[in-house]
């Protein structure tokens, strides 16, 4: 790294929030989903559901709603990572003089700010819907640490995807699953109302920790040792993300 | 390697996945030069050109540009050269201005707003400055794609398949570029298919064929390699792009062309 490296990442991350701010349905629709779901949950099938806790539905599920939000977000990264690949303009950015980790810089860092402007968007629309917390600053600074990592660890993922794809539907298509993670945790409904080896794998998923440590913090509630078991969860995805994702980046140049 | 050579390659190899693309290129290219690298689909000039430009790695033999070599110096070569791929490398959502804004910034070059203006106006693009690039002619877009190679002025220039897919205006176009950047010192490797692009073009002319370089020379040497021609009074008849350069010219697509039609070159 060197100060053209620096350099080179914010011009280059300038070019792709343009995209981001001349398209801005991909943050909409990124956003859409997610406040469906709020919907859907806290007006039809919240009434049905005991989580057991204090405070409303929405204050016990929104944590992962924004965890599905990120998931979903983080698919047009590798979408346009993929549409970079193609074009050639990938190529010519590795052809100049260019600090070519800066590439990948810039598509991780737009991710990050077009994932928390959409997080911010669903978070205004829970708040709306009656999502209250009288978390300080500290806790709301500790919840922006989290999502901030979970989608960076996540954007390495997508990263790894966009390299790789060899057509537009499989640069988007490994979100799927991330995207359904959370509902086999205990985002929507506690796991101890699942059958025995779903409640195992809820517990046992990095989801689960994530979202107890972000409703705690939210419920001004001490956080217990989930918060080292999100972390230890969301620093070893990241680490492997970014291995793989570095390695199938030198592998194109082989 | 002479003080005058531009890019030199001996022995490269390269194989995907087993299979021998290129199987010993021996290349030489002067400085200032037009270079033309004559080629059927799957010759392997793509594989070649991307070694140069240091997007692939040869698996044995050397290569250098501008004095540097292609793996150990990769950044020095990177600093002397453009490529210009076989599609146009522009940026879809930004306009032809930012497009050269955005490269000209990447070259971290002082006034970058001065060299897209310049730029713009030297590659007939400056009323459509400021429209979206994805919305340009394949003419213009290719224009656009050359003028963005252009920043900085590299000492060596790439350009893979540069007039595939354009029609006979663009093509025309694109060649009196190459002829500028040539008449300026710029030393043009470009890869071709088309035998008239070449003829038209280059100074010298190597034909690659399954990885290997068959004959290299100028055109005049090559042409001794078959039996000397026999003269034969045939009646002469336009060509059917003779006829439809006559027809059109005058209403070229988005703006005038850069230069007028080059003619047969003369042999410097």
């Amino acid at each position: 790294m060197s100060i053209h490296a620096l350099g080179d990442a914010r011009v280059l991350t300038g070019r792709s929030l343009r995209h981001i701010v001349r398209s801005p349905d991909t943050i909409i629709t990124t956003a859409v989903t997610p406040v469906a779901l709020l919907l859907l949950f806290v007006y039809v099938l919240g009434g049905a559901i005991r989580t057991g806790e204090h405070g409303s539905y929405i204050d016990y599920m929104l944590p992962g709603i924004l965890l599905i939000t990120i998931a979903s977000g983080i698919a047009y990264t590798a979408y346009r990572l993929f549409l970079d690949l193609q074009s050639g303009i990938f190529d010519r950015f590795q052809s100049m003089p260019v600090a070519r980790s800066s590439v990948l810089w810039a598509h991780v860092l737009t991710s990050l700010a077009a994932n928390l402007a959409s997080v911010a968007i669903v978070i205004g629309v829970a708040l709306l819907m009656g999502f209250r917390t009288g978390a300080s600053l500290a806790a709301w600074l500790a919840v922006a640490g989290i999502l901030i990592l979970f989608t960076t660890a996540l954007t390495w993922l997508a990263v790894i995807a966009g390299l790789s794809a060899k057509t537009v539907d499989g640069a988007s298509a490994f979100s799927y699953p991330l995207i359904l993670l959370p509902f086999i945790s205990s985002a929507f409904v506690p796991t101890r109302s699942m059958p025995g080896p779903v409640a195992w794998f809820a517990e046992h998923q990095p989801v689960t920790s994530i979202v107890d440590s972000i409703r705690a913090l939210f419920a001004q509630q001490p956080v217990h040792d989930d918060i080292w078991v999100a972390l230890g969860w969301l620093v070893a995805i990241l680490v492997l993300a970014y291995g793989f994702a570095i390695a199938s980046y030198r592998r194109r140049l082989g | 390697m002479s003080a005058g050579a531009a890019v030199v390659t001996r022995g490269i190899e390269k194989s995907f996945k087993g299979v021998p693309v290129l199987r010993g290129v021996d290349l030489d290219v002067d400085a200032g030069s037009i270079f033309a690298l004559l080629g059927s689909n799957g010759a392997g000039k793509t594989t070649l050109v991307r070694i140069l430009s240091t997007l692939l790695k040869a698996d044995a033999g050397t290569a250098e540009v501008n004095g540097a070599d292609v793996a150990s110096r990769s950044a020095e070569v990177r600093e002397s050269i453009s490529l210009t791929g076989q599609f146009a490398a522009v940026d879809d959502v930004l306009t032809g201005r930012e497009n050269l804004v955005l490269v000209a910034r990447l070259r971290h070059l002082p006034d970058p707003r001065g060299i897209a203006d310049e730029l713009l106006a030297r590659f007939a693009l400056t009323e459509a400055a400021n429209r979206r690039a994805g919305t340009y002619s394949g003419g213009m877009r290719r224009r656009l794609d050359i003028a963005m190679s252009l920043i900085g002025d590299p000492p060596v220039v790439f350009l893979d398949e540069p007039t595939t897919g354009l029609d006979p205006q663009a093509r025309a176009e694109v060649w009196a570029t190459v002829e500028q950047l040539a008449g300026r010192g710029t030393t043009v490797l470009l890869t071709t298919q088309y035998l008239d692009e070449a003829e038209q073009l280059a100074d010298r002319i190597a034909i690659l064929h399954e990885g290997r370089i068959l004959v290299s020379g100028t055109l005049a040497e090559l042409k001794r390699l078959l039996p000397v021609a026999t003269v034969e009074y045939v009646e002469k008849q336009p060509s059917l792009e003779e006829v439809f350069l006559a027809l059109v010219s005058g209403t070229p697509d988005g703006g005038r062309s850069p230069g007028p039609i080059p003619s047969r070159k003369e042999p410097r």
